[in-house]
């Protein structure tokens, strides 16, 4: 069974401008499906859509084999367990009154008396804390700072570490390095790449940045004006048949 | 130099506070174990007295002990402004954080509700409804709230309505926390420091109505030992015995500076990237 299928997938904010058009695809478990496209292509809304934060027009989001798209906030719950995201701007995703400590153990303070780990031992909150600081390679010291005595490359350290605090099945990294500078980049890339292996996890690399997606992606998909245009395996990125955007996109980092 | 100059304004500010603090802590517990008159006690052989043992503040013009009567005062306007202000702040806040998180019509609905309770001068509302209502420290509370809790409610909507954008709180969503958690641990730490800045400042703002218009005879009513109305009480004996409206004033002009330097460090230590940065 797929980890995620998407059949069909239509969405518009408002009527007559579609923002997704017929998006089908799937992911299986420890894969990582690359999306790339121009800003407004509608990743994004898509990455909104796939983590139920948006309702779809038509269509459907299978998680294993359940379809999501029809279940109101309350079924959708224990779901969001699996559905973890990183998100662009790490400088909004932590709240900034909240000590780092707090907004890493968001997740954890939820669901963590209910669900069992594998790689993680969670005992003590502390303890847990620590292990999830150590996986994204940050010092137990930092847990007691408020975000903005954090870089940038750090904060996303920590969103990081809250995506993958309860071993989720998926997790959808809507261009998490799209605003660092390139050094932090690569080092959050070879982390992301790490923590797959160690944790067995799936990733959505939304990006627009194709040398990204391409370090850490099996299969690439091109999504322009929200319609999926071209899709192929990593290998075949500079194979000469590929869709004329796909080429377009390849020329710019020539 | 700039930098050196707000630490030490800071630290006086603290010094400034402490003092008052200790100092009305002081005139509580001397008022509640030394009190020795009651404020209402007539005795007209003793009247407009100087300072003595007996009445350190000396009597007003009935004989009544002033100092009994300023820190029963302090009670009343201190005590009747802190009322107002809760209440206000009660009202206002809920009905800002649902119109904010809520958006679309529930807001536009509250907020013209609120717009419209804007639109009154707060002295002039309390002037109509004493006159509708009749002259009374409860109708000036009523006044007040009425006035107050649109400041209260359109702050906090504001705070919300810019912060409930934030990817933070799309991640407390995806985290699985429900709205009133995410209202609760996630805004209201961005509302407290908010609205206690601007509570603290209200307080001086609210005991100067409460005084004020007790003096012009709309609020407290005599005999009652509120501070304002201890002014106007004292007005034919400014010449002769000035000191039966220093102390009614002196308090006031305290009361009202230390509120006003409450909110000023209450700023300060809400403001979480100054704390780290001194």
């Amino acid at each position: 069974m797929r980890l995620l299928q998407l059949n069909n997938v239509q969405k518009s904010y408002q009527p007559g401008i579609p923002v997704l058009t017929d998006i089908n695809f799937s992911l299986d478990r420890k894969e990582c499906l690359g999306i790339v496209g121009e800003s407004g292509c509608g990743k994004s809304t898509l990455a909104r859509c796939i983590l139920q934060l948006e309702g779809l027009d038509q269509g459907e989001i299978l998680f294993e084999g359940t379809p999501l798209q029809d279940k109101g906030e309350r079924e959708i719950r224990p779901y969001r367990r699996h559905l973890q995201t990183v998100m662009q701007n790490p400088a909004s995703s932590l709240n900034p009154k909240l000590k780092i400590r707090h907004s890493l153990m968001e997740p954890f303070r939820q669901y963590g008396a209910q669900v069992s780990l594998s790689h993680f031992q969670h005992g003590s909150e502390e303890g847990m804390a620590r292990q999830l600081m150590e996986a994204v390679e940050l010092s137990p010291d930092l847990l007691s700072r408020y975000p903005h005595e954090l870089s940038g490359g750090q904060k996303q350290r920590i969103s990081i570490a809250r995506a993958i605090s309860l071993e989720p099945a998926l997790v959808v990294l809507d261009e998490p390095t799209s605003s660092l500078d390139v050094l932090t980049q690569m080092s959050i890339l070879k982390l992301l790449d790490h923590l797959r292996d160690a944790l067995d996890l799936s990733y959505l690399f939304i990006s627009h940045d194709l040398l990204a997606i391409q370090a850490l992606s099996q299969k690439i998909l091109v999504m322009k004006q929200g319609q999926i245009v071209d899709r192929f395996e990593k290998g075949d990125l500079f194979a000469d048949e590929r869709h004329p955007y796909t080429q377009q996109l390849i020329s710019l980092f020539d | 130099m700039t930098s050196r100059l707000t630490i030490n304004r800071t630290r006086a500010t603290k010094v400034f506070l402490s003092a008052f603090l200790i100092l009305i802590a002081a005139i509580a517990v001397y008022a509640f174990l030394i009190l020795k008159h009651d404020p209402s006690f007539v005795d007209l052989n003793e009247r407009l007295l100087p300072m003595s043992w007996q009445h350190p503040f000396g009597t007003d013009h009935l004989g009544r002990d002033m100092l009994t009567r300023i820190l029963l005062g302090f009670q009343l306007t201190v005590g009747y402004g802190f009322l107002a202000l809760l209440l206000a702040v009660a009202i206002g806040v809920p009905i800002g954080v649902i119109a904010g998180f809520k958006g679309g019509l529930v807001d536009r609905l509250l907020m013209r509700v609120a717009d419209a309770f804007l639109a009154f001068p707060d002295t002039v509302v309390a002037i109509v409804l004493s006159g509708l209502l009749g002259a009374g420290i409860e109708n000036l509370l009523l006044a007040i709230i009425l006035v107050k809790w649109v400041n209260y409610a359109r702050l906090a909507r504001s705070t919300v309505v810019t912060e409930r954008q934030k990817d933070y709180i799309t991640m407390a969503k995806i985290n699985g926390l429900s709205e009133w958690r995410i209202m609760w641990k996630h805004l209201f730490p961005h509302l407290i420091g908010h609205i206690l800045v601007l509570a603290s400042l209200d307080l001086g703002k609210i005991i100067l109505l409460i005084s004020s218009l007790s003096y012009i005879g709309l609020g407290a009513q005599p005999p009652a030992p509120e501070w304002g109305a201890m002014l106007n009480e004292a007005r034919p004996y400014f010449q002769t015995v000035p000191a039966l409206m220093i102390y009614p004033g002196l308090a006031i002009v305290t009361v009202v500076l230390l509120s006003n330097l409450l909110g000023d460090y209450l700023r300060d230590k809400f403001d979480v990237k100054k704390e780290v940065a001194e």
